[in-house]
């Protein structure tokens, strides 16, 4: 790796100073994309500025409504976090098929949201569970974060504190793994609200999550629900379009027969 | 920096940009932790932190500073960890180069789950690759290494 300067700070106020007197610096939080980036000589930047040990950001909290959880906060505590596991137990097991063990001890759910890789888990999540990203400037809502291949709302220097998710009824997450990266080749993620409201989210299918309007529609009924249109999907040596859009179907089938099962 | 490796507190010095892999091999002489892929899928550099099992190839230094390292020459203290002894008997290796990560993992994995199911196994060793025996022997020395550890706790 290119050398650079390593900066460990101790609040959101220490990171922020250091981000603006170098335009240049990065945030690191578990470094599980962006330290493997750097090998590869992708990114090359001047300074590191460590925020995984800032305890604000690696808090979980509960209300009536939402469970937030700080961005720096690990896949594992996640996964097995009882509140996480009680409130919205789809996206605790999301976080338990995040990468391999290894992985989810270091990588955390802002790292995810800020790279958005087309196949992370975690934005599915974000957009199916109402999420709320809430950085040291404003309150995005998932909508208008997920902007596009690789691409968030962020501008430069803006860190995520916290996401908010609106505790759905109930929740599942499908996936499809991919066999040499465990990044999904295909996943989907659905969440019942009251009134019948459902939202499903798909990533690793297209350049980046979105939600299926389709699916969400005939929920009660999925044999109404209709392919996703192959033009928006990717190929890649991994699987054709036509293959991620068989998987979005069948993992969609695989996560609502669980809700339905539970409620 | 600081860290504490295999239970002494160590100073030392290094550029900012050494991976935790480096400092271990190159110079603490711990060349047991090894390196295979470099891009954090084998895992052949897993090493504890903190009682976690990380890929010491994808970690800087810098972002161990003050915690607790354990490598696989840690691990043995009265005669080989039962882990160890388990991977021996078991023969759960042929060349050897991904035992060390197998072993570091396989502790993380029994102090979450002492008694580990058949997909237990494999979820807690997916991080780590080992391209000679297949994996029916690593999985054997894993069960048979809970049970020692269960032996000796009784």
């Amino acid at each position: 790796m290119n050398p650079f300067k390593y900066h460990r700070a101790e609040n959101l106020q220490r990171a922020k100073d250091q981000q603006n007197s170098d335009e240049n610096a990065k945030y690191l939080a578990g470094g599980m994309t962006l330290l493997p980036a750097m090998k590869h000589g992708l990114i090359q930047p001047s300074q590191l500025i460590d925020i995984s040990t800032i305890i604000e950001l690696g808090e979980i909290q509960d209300d009536a409504l939402s469970v937030t959880i700080g961005a720096a906060t690990k896949h594992d505590r996640v996964a097995t976090s009882s509140l996480v596991q009680k409130e919205i137990s789809g996206l605790a097991y999301l976080a338990s098929q995040i990468g391999d063990a290894q992985v989810r001890v270091r990588g955390t759910l802002g790292g995810s949201l800020a790279n958005n890789d087309p196949a992370a888990d975690y934005p599915a999540a974000t957009l199916a569970l109402k999420g709320q990203i809430i950085t040291d400037r404003r309150t995005i809502e998932a909508e208008d974060f997920f902007t596009g291949f690789y691409a968030t709302a962020l501008e430069d220097g803006e860190i995520i504190r916290k996401v908010r998710f609106i505790k759905p009824v109930q929740s599942a997450y499908a996936k499809f793994k991919q066999a040499a990266s465990g990044y999904a080749l295909a996943g989907v993620f659905v969440a019942l609200y009251p009134n019948q409201e459902v939202r499903v989210a798909v990533t690793g299918v297209g350049q980046g999550v979105f939600r299926w309007l389709a699916a969400e529609k005939h929920y009660s009924d999925s044999s109404q629900v209709i392919d996703l249109h192959l033009d928006n999907l990717i190929t890649d040596l991994h699987a054709t379009s036509k293959y991620r859009a068989h998987l979005a179907k069948v993992l969609f089938n695989r996560a609502a027969t669980q809700i339905k099962q539970y409620t | 920096m600081q860290m504490t490796i295999n239970g002494v507190v160590q100073e030392f010095q290094v550029d900012d940009q050494t991976l935790l892999v480096e400092v271990l091999r190159d110079h603490f002489h711990l060349t047991g932790t090894h390196i295979g892929c470099d891009t954090s899928q084998c895992g052949c550099c897993t090493v504890l932190m903190n009682n976690e099992a990380v890929k010491s190839c994808t970690m800087l230094a810098a972002q161990a500073t003050d915690s607790q390292i354990v490598t696989i020459e840690g691990l043995a203290s009265d005669g080989l960890h039962p882990v160890q002894e388990a991977f021996s008997q078991e023969h759960g290796l042929q060349c050897g180069y991904c035992t060390p990560g197998m072993i570091m993992s396989t502790v993380h994995l029994l102090n979450r789950h002492p008694n580990p199911s058949d997909d237990q196994i494999k979820e807690g060793l997916a991080g780590n690759i080992c391209r000679c025996t297949g994996y029916v022997n690593i999985i054997a020395a894993v069960k048979s290494a809970a049970k020692k550890i269960q032996e000796k706790t009784v």
